[in-house]
């Protein structure tokens, strides 16, 4: 009996508590990043932003979301309905499962597995799918080519993003999360993240999990202009609020992804008095923050890719540039004889 | 050198960044917004809202059954009908506008000889139902009663050029 309570009970009883403290501030932070967003917007274009809900319109995000709860969910005739509500969970899911490798701290992970950023770009690959399922479960042309339009971006930007992924495992030398954050430790502070030795790298990987969120300026598969709203267009209520949730909930976890690669994750700026006092999980959340302010300002910014031009982007621009940096990179470790584990 | 500086441009993505310095700037000037119910914006002495029928100040209402503003209102949104009042002047027994057809246009009040048909300033009237919407004589003379004030500013404002 104690065994089972101390094998099997208790390690699943932690586990899920470990889950709720993850998800339950990060389901807040969804909610508050829509709020964030449009003030942001607002304030960039003059205006006010939402302020009518509580004060400053703090409670705009619950209001929004008593909405959508109370709401009746659609099911269109001519939809597939397993399928149509399965795409708005795997993609809800999937935004979520992925934080079971990101690390808020020295030792604050639920999952310290070896191969944790091959799991982040599995799971952020396999988000395509909610789009696809979506698109041609509702049987909506409008909603068929926004899936399209989505999924066709999603895999190009990918290529580019795993190119970039590479480098950086280069100059680590191992896939743990945890590792890549700890490899950009040392005495030049910030200096010494990878966003100052992989500066290019680094601004093609923030363009392409732009491009991956189907965020602006690359949000074609909802160009209201030309598809209505893209893949979700038959979608309504709770199905709705699950991919409006799971959109956002991957934008936190682009953000989370590119501090822990280029802006080292959870260390302070300069390894001295006043920033040490500051623990790691605050580091790592103001980096994120700072990251979804920075997708909020170019979407505040930019107009909208034409799909021509994406594409071209992708595969003429980045992917090239990309493949010559793993070369680059890769022949310099070794010819400086920089690579980690060789010394 | 031409390319160079072109290549340069492309590469450290330049234009981009001062584009988002733009943005950046304009985040911390002051709003624009106006919080409409509460604030709201000038109007000017023409603005063509919410139609009345205006008295006299001695009370006797303006309107003398002329019909003018119903022959040349482009909706055919106003119907009257008129007799002789018991005093023998000519009076509406019946005016009634359908603001729901009505387009704002104005030419009721130009074509108004005695200037009884006037839009006032009031663009808030705004009803959960559309039978509200069908204005009565009763209902814009009470408008006229209300908007008076303003309305006499505004038709004296526009004096010099009528």
């Amino acid at each position: 009996m104690i065994e089972l309570w101390d094998g099997y009970v208790w390690p699943t009883i932690w586990i899920v508590i470990k889950i709720v403290l993850i998800v339950g501030p990060l389901l807040l932070a969804v909610a508050y990043l829509t709020y964030a967003e449009r003030k942001v917007i607002a304030a960039m274009h003059l205006r006010k932003g939402p302020n009518v809900v509580g004060p400053f319109g703090l409670l705009q995000p619950m209001a929004d979301g008593l909405k959508l709860f109370l709401k009746e969910t659609i099911l269109p005739s001519r939809a597939n309905r397993v399928v149509f509500l399965i795409g708005p969970m795997v993609t809800f899911l999937l935004s979520l499962i992925a934080w079971a490798v990101i690390p808020f701290g020295e030792g604050l992970v639920l999952a310290d597995i070896n191969v944790g950023i091959l799991y982040l770009f599995a799971i952020s690959s396999l988000g395509v799918y909610g789009v696809i399922m979506a698109g041609w479960a509702s049987n909506s042309k409008y909603a068929f080519l926004g899936a399209l339009r989505s999924a066709a971006q999603m895999v190009s930007y990918e290529v580019s993003m795993g190119f970039v992924m590479i480098t950086v495992l280069l100059c680590v030398g191992s896939l743990n999360v945890t590792e890549i954050v700890l490899a950009q430790q040392g005495p030049w502070g910030m200096f010494g993240w990878f966003w100052s030795p992989l500066f290019p790298m680094a601004v093609i990987f923030f363009i392409s999990t732009l491009a991956e969120t189907n965020r602006h300026p690359f949000d074609l598969p909802e160009a209201e202009a030309e598809l209505v709203a893209g893949f979700n267009v038959e979608y309504s209520a709770m199905p709705f609020a699950l991919f409006y949730l799971g959109e956002y909930a991957n934008m936190i976890l682009m953000a989370a992804m590119t501090s822990i690669l280029f802006l080292g994750g959870w260390l302070p700026p300069f390894d001295i008095a006043p920033f040490t006092w500051i623990p790691g999980p605050i580091w790592f959340a103001l980096k994120i923050a700072t990251c979804l302010f920075v997708f909020l300002w170019v979407r505040a910014t930019f107009p909208r890719y034409r799909y021509d031009q994406l594409m071209r982007l992708g595969w003429k621009v980045f992917l090239p540039v990309s493949l010559a940096a793993v070369v680059i990179v890769s022949g310099v470790l070794i010819a400086f004889d920089l690579a980690p584990g060789t010394s | 050198m031409g390319f160079m500086d072109r290549a340069a441009q492309t590469v450290f993505l330049s234009e981009l960044v001062a584009g988002m310095g733009l943005t950046l700037r304009y985040m911390f000037r002051s709003k624009v917004t106006i919080n409409y119910p509460y604030e709201k914006g000038p109007l000017s002495p023409r603005f063509r809202g919410e139609h009345v029928l205006r008295r006299y100040p001695n009370g006797e209402e303006r309107c003398i059954a002329c019909k003018l503003c119903e022959a040349v209102c482009p909706a055919q949104a106003i119907t009257i009908e008129a007799e002789p009042r018991e005093d023998g002047s000519r009076r509406t027994t019946r005016y009634d506008i359908d603001m729901v057809k009505c387009i704002y246009c104005g030419f009721c009040q130009e074509a108004c000889p005695v200037d009884a048909i006037v839009e006032g300033p009031n663009f808030e009237f705004a009803t959960e139902t559309r039978e509200e919407l069908l204005y009565d004589k009763d209902k814009l003379l009470a408008n006229g009663d209300r908007w008076e004030i303003e309305i006499a500013a505004n038709l004296s404002a526009e004096a010099p050029y009528r």
